[in-house]
């Protein structure tokens, strides 16, 4: 017999680890938050985000991540549906091939957008050799929110890949065997049956859209300005840290929230792993 | 499936991929590209790739990047597995606790937590290398332990206790029994810890202090000044040695395949 209650102390160090590294920064950020620099009990650093160009730059960043978050499973649900059909023996090869991306520095993949995308880029060079209008988009919304699909699309791509080799294919040929086309076929099973996957999918980009100040940076040119890059800003230059905690403390709340109102969609939820 | 849908399917996979690997090409080409500017083609050079050795600004940052992403997933694999037996061997109401607790550095926005992890570790420690390593175990244990649990649950604990009937002691029963099925589990959790290690930047950035720079913090700082062209030809290295990484391994596994058909 395995001597349950001994083995269990295996996640003694991990149980530490958390309490020091997961729960206690956490603490932190909610004393820095609701406090002043002086040391003093405050809300003033959560009611900043009331403030015009905070509450503006929140909207904006809600905005590019709800835009960003469709795209991406308008992009990902095609290629993860015809991953999965597809009928060759190493899958797993093809797969592979959405994550390789990220090997390479993703910074410098975001400056490669910008090289792309600028005025006398690569793509506006294709447009006009072939006599199409060049386009102006660097340092625009739509450059930031590109940069952000093309970013976060494998988030997407996996998760619903994963959900759909889940599905008994037994169940496909047998509604096709009841009479059922491919469409509704694939609205009445196969989009039901991988829900959790699609779930998973959104949040996994658009938690991380939300919070992202890096892509807005490079392609936004400082002229696109969401929460994280506000955030980043009352760290970096303004040096206000209580500031800069309360508006992370407002922003970690809009992730709860996005959340709460997924796992809301998805009632079958039954807890672990996202990825 | 017809031919027209079939066509359809490769040509929507090829644009896709396209969109994927377009940026990298890009990079690849400057990789090769002799001028300082980014926007015009001055001819093929490889002087980036010779250059890149006597480079001692990246080849520190690069030093670090390994340092950090080896020793932070090494650890987290060792942390995470043993955290997962444990927990699988919890009471549920103490599993679903620390699960709980485990899900807050998938589900939290990485700014929020380099942030929170600077905010104590600025308390405790002097921002550095090991600031760094700490932080990327906090956020790549998760993933690890993700990896291991599902294959616990899928072990038969019969296995298990017949290898100890049969007089095995309790760590030879683990390594001959449990350890080969958990395996699978515990290489992709590290292999997921050590991509996530290495393309973090946002955790890094707010954990790493003044004088440590990764190959992610150092292009950003460079990104105002200008980037060494050099980096171009460092990340086409690495990007290929991931590729032909990943085709060595299909190969493999083929092989592997192909025996056990015969």
């Amino acid at each position: 017999m395995i001597n349950r209650f001994r083995t269990s102390f295996l996640a003694a160090p991990y149980a530490v680890w958390v309490l020091i590294c997961t729960i206690l920064p956490l603490f932190y950020i909610l004393g820095y938050a609701l406090t002043n620099d002086a040391g003093g009990f405050t809300l003033s650093n959560l009611f900043a985000i009331t403030d015009a160009v905070h509450l503006k730059s929140l909207w904006l960043s809600i905005e590019v991540a709800f835009v960003t978050t469709i795209i991406c499973l308008i992009i990902a649900y095609p290629v993860a549906l015809i991953l999965h059909n597809l009928k060759i023996s190493n899958k797993g090869f093809v797969v592979f091939l959405f994550i390789l991306p990220m090997w390479m520095n993703f910074m410098l993949r975001i400056l490669a957008w910008q090289i792309i995308l600028s005025n006398n880029g690569i793509l506006n060079s294709i447009l006009s050799a072939i006599g199409l209008p060049t386009v102006h988009i660097l340092y625009t919304k739509t450059a930031v929110t590109l940069g952000m699909v093309y970013d976060f699309l494998p988030y997407m791509i996996l998760p619903i890949y994963n959900a759909l080799s889940k599905i008994n294919d037994q169940v496909v040929e047998a509604a096709a065997d009841l009479g059922a086309n491919w469409w509704t076929t694939f609205i009445k099973i196969t989009v039901p049956l991988s829900k959790d996957g699609i779930i998973s999918g959104i949040i996994m980009v658009f938690v991380p859209a939300l919070s992202s100040f890096v892509v807005s940076n490079l392609l936004g040119g400082g002229k696109v300005l969401l929460i994280g890059n506000v955030i980043e800003q009352e760290f970096t230059l303004a040096r206000n840290w209580n500031l800069g905690s309360g508006l992370s403390i407002i922003l970690m709340i809009f992730v709860l929230l996005s959340m709460s109102i997924m796992n809301k969609v998805d009632e079958s939820e039954n807890g672990g792993m996202l990825v | 499936m017809t031919n027209v849908k079939k066509g359809a399917s490769y040509l929507y996979l090829g644009l896709v991929f396209l969109f994927l690997y377009a940026p990298i090409l890009v990079l690849i080409v400057l990789s090769f590209n002799d001028s300082m500017s980014r926007t015009v083609w001055g001819g093929f050079t490889l002087k980036w790739y010779m250059n890149l050795t006597s480079n001692d600004n990246i080849m520190g940052a690069l030093g670090t990047t390994i340092r950090i992403t080896l020793s932070s997933s090494i650890l987290a694999t060792i942390l995470g597995t043993s955290a997962a037996i444990g927990i699988h061997y919890m009471k549920k109401r103490h599993a679903a606790i620390m699960l709980g607790a485990t899900n807050i550095p998938l589900l939290n926005a990485d700014i929020v937590t380099g942030i929170s992890l600077m905010l104590l570790f600025t308390r405790f420690t002097p921002l550095g290398e090991f600031s760094v390593v700490l932080a990327h175990i906090a956020f790549s244990v998760p993933y690890v332990i993700f990896n291991v649990l599902p294959r616990l649950q899928s072990l038969s604990e019969a296995c298990y206790e017949a290898a100890m009937d049969l007089g095995a002691t309790p760590m030879y029963a683990f390594y001959k029994v449990v350890w080969p099925e958990i395996f699978p589990g515990v290489l992709s959790g590290f292999l997921m810890a050590l991509t996530m290690s290495l393309d973090d930047f946002t955790i890094t950035y707010f954990t790493k202090g003044a004088g440590v720079n990764t190959l992610s913090t150092m292009l950003y700082t460079q990104l105002r000044k200008g980037i060494q062209s050099e980096l171009y030809a460092l990340s086409t290295i690495l990007f290929l040695l991931a590729f032909i990484l990943l085709l060595v391994m299909n190969f493999k596994k083929d092989v592997r395949k192909e025996a056990k058909t015969k």
